[in-house]
């Protein structure tokens, strides 16, 4: 076991990936000399050249469009998109181009391709820069949606997304770039399955990404009140890994789903959903969720942590399905 | 009303072979699209077609200057293109009737038509939509150190969008191999120029982008080609991306929906004076590199090839429904 934070994790991922294969190059806003926003990229210019990992211009749409492109001419790119919130400048390429081409030219032009962008709230960065738009990336046929959780999920969903014939988006929530972890020295390929982080038995709370953390932690407070929380991670946003939830709903028979995007439409109205299609006799309690607030992510501390699920709600919420109350 | 220049005119500088090849690829796309329109209205064909009549010398003298291992993007209005590049008529008709022997396995429809052989990286519906899709590939060809152009075909209607400006910078910047085709037919759907335009001047937008820049009449296949081939050499020897603006003429309405009532009829007829067909049948008949029977043998051989087409694409086969998802994603652990 190593120690390593999930900016390193990814860190490495990266420079394994650009050693391994020459067809792989990485492209994005800062991503060489600037060393990456969140210091992701820290050293790979130097290590790799600028052929290899290029500093674009501010034009998300043509260097998205243009990541598209070169996967379509025999490269295995990775665009660093920042942030989720400039991937609103790009949504033609990815939506309108990555995920149809497969399908809209009878199956003749596939698109590797790697997009990855920093996602979520809390640090204070206000509206413009907090979005968690997964969901809308999840709901799209055509492309694999990625949220790493954990540190060693950052290490290791790079390399079999690059090896992946289709689009991958990968979300990484910027709350865990400073996150330390154990990581095991064999790598795991998955980009396929749910994981259960911690197992248990009288309520399970289905999450991902960056409230994967908030969510173990309401799981440990759970425990000291005598509630037994098995804690689902989703890992892969789409295809969804129903399997592996719909055995923990079945196991628990109460179900919390804790997702950063807003409520209305939001991830964890897609899990709900399809929980209720398939175990809704093998529940004991209404299906319940912790979402986003429903208004832009406010600026002022007190505000943005009463927007965003936190470990209290989930505690609260968890309490409430099993019929105790504080 | 916008003032028409005179007819094409002058000597054409090829040997009849050659010239005979442009003018058949140009009746093979008229008597194709006529074909189109007719079976759109019998209801074989449905959804948008955008016919390209009018405009037939533009992706003709192009694709005729560009070299079979080149990349192609083109735009929803793009038969012609495909039919240049060497797509079999009878696929790309069985696209247009939705059959799984069509060119896109009936997914895509007259604006997808899509050729891996031929490097037909697809009609795009999205205004500009291809333009960063021909960076990309001219990226991945300098970097793997093919020498290849990659032409992106798109209207003046693009030179809005973001996406144009964009894509213009970056390939720029980065000296990508791109050789922009813009077919300036004056109307963004049924949006004059003059209209959504500052500035009318379309190579001195792109030329701000410090991209060499060139204007041709679009409806003069020689002026045409001798232009894209000039550009291509720039192109293809190392020097960065290459802007041409091909003035041009659609002729029918932007699609099968539009009832064209932005454009003086007048102005439509004073532009079929200067039809890409008749003007260059006429130069090589007085060159005496063209005899009527010639073109009717011609003409005929086209309008065979379309009737054969449109044969194959009757008896297509639909795709089974539960194949709707084939070549959604890659069936799993296909690397």
């Amino acid at each position: 076991m190593t120690r390593m934070s999930y900016r390193e994790a990814m860190r490495q991922a990266h420079r394994e990936a650009l050693a391994a294969d020459p067809r792989v190059f990485l492209m994005g806003e800062d991503v060489g000399l600037y060393g990456g926003t969140y210091a992701v990229t820290k050293g790979l210019l130097d290590e790799f050249g600028p052929q290899r990992v290029r500093d674009t211009p501010l034009s998300e749409l043509a260097f998205v469009g243009a990541g598209v492109g070169a996967a379509l001419g025999g490269m295995r790119p990775i665009v660093e998109v920042m942030t989720v919130n400039f991937s609103l400048l790009a949504l033609d390429a990815i939506v309108n181009t990555a995920a149809l081409y497969r399908h809209m030219s009878g199956g003749q032009f596939p698109v590797p391709l790697v997009i990855r962008m920093a996602t979520g709230a809390g640090r204070q960065v206000a509206a413009q820069h907090s979005h968690s738009f997964e969901n809308w990336y999840a709901s799209i046929p055509g492309i694999r949606v990625l949220a790493p959780g954990t540190v060693a999920d950052a290490r290791d969903m790079l390399v079999p997304a690059l090896a992946h014939p289709d689009p991958v988006v990968i979300f990484e929530h910027a709350q865990l770039y400073n996150m330390e972890g154990e990581v095991p020295e064999e790598r795991s390929a998955d980009i396929r399955s749910a994981a259960v982080r911690r197992p248990g038995s009288m309520v399970s709370l289905v999450t991902y990404g960056g409230s994967l953390p908030k969510t173990l932690e309401a799981a440990e407070a759970l425990a000291a009140e005598g509630i037994d929380a098995e804690v689902v991670d989703l890992r892969v946003l789409r295809p969804l890994d129903m399997d592996t939830v719909l055995a923990s709903a079945r196991k628990c028979r109460r179900v919390v789903v804790v997702d950063e995007t807003w409520r209305s439409g939001s991830l964890a109205a897609e899990v709900m959903a399809r929980i209720a299609e398939s175990a809704f006799y093998d529940l004991d309690a209404p299906l319940a969720r912790v979402c986003t607030e429903e208004v832009p992510i406010p600026y002022a501390k007190h505000l943005e942590d009463a927007a965003l699920p936190q470990p209290a709600k989930i505690v609260a919420a968890a309490r409430t399905l099993l019929g105790r109350s504080r | 009303m916008i003032a028409v220049a005179p007819p094409p005119s002058g000597p054409v500088p090829y040997a009849k072979d050659q010239a005979l090849a442009l003018l058949r690829d140009m009746v093979r796309i008229r008597r194709f699209e006529e074909k189109c329109a007719e079976m759109y209205g019998a209801g074989k064909i449905r959804g948008f077609l955008h016919l390209y009549i009018g405009e037939e010398a533009v992706a003709v003298g192009a694709l005729h200057a560009l070299r079979p291992e080149d990349n192609i993007v083109a735009t929803y209005r793009e038969h012609g293109h495909a039919l240049v590049r060497g797509v079999p008529m009878d696929s790309i008709m069985a696209e247009m009737y939705g059959k799984r022997e069509g060119c896109s396995r009936g997914r895509g429809g007259s604006m997808h038509l899509f050729d891996a052989k031929t490097r037909l990286y697809g009609g795009n519906a999205i205004v500009g939509g291809g333009l960063p899709i021909s960076v990309g590939l001219a990226l991945a060809d300098a970097m793997q150190g093919v020498s290849r152009v990659t032409a992106c075909f798109f209207g003046e209607g693009a030179m809005a969008e973001g996406a144009f400006h964009e894509s213009m910078n970056l390939a720029a910047l980065w000296k990508l191999p791109v050789l922009f085709c813009c077919e300036n037919n004056l109307y963004a759907m049924g949006t004059a120029l003059a209209r959504s335009e500052s500035q009318t001047d379309l190579c001195v937008k792109a030329a701000s982008y410090g991209v060499p820049t060139l204007r041709a009449d679009g409806q003069d296949v020689v002026a045409v080609r001798e232009a894209a081939l000039g550009a291509q050499e720039h192109v293809r020897s190392g020097h960065g991306p290459f802007f041409v603006e091909f003035q041009t003429y659609r002729y029918r309405a932007h699609s099968m929906f539009d009832p064209d009532l932005y454009r003086d009829k007048g102005e439509v007829e004073a532009w079929k004076t200067r039809g890409p067909l008749h003007t260059f049948t006429a130069r090589l008949k007085a060159e005496g590199k063209l005899t009527e029977e010639e073109f009717l043998a011609l003409d005929r051989e086209a309008d065979a090839e379309v009737e054969r087409a449109a044969a194959f694409a009757e008896a297509g086969t639909p795709e089974p429904t539960e194949d709707l998802a084939r070549d959604l994603c890659a069936p799993e652990g296909a690397r």
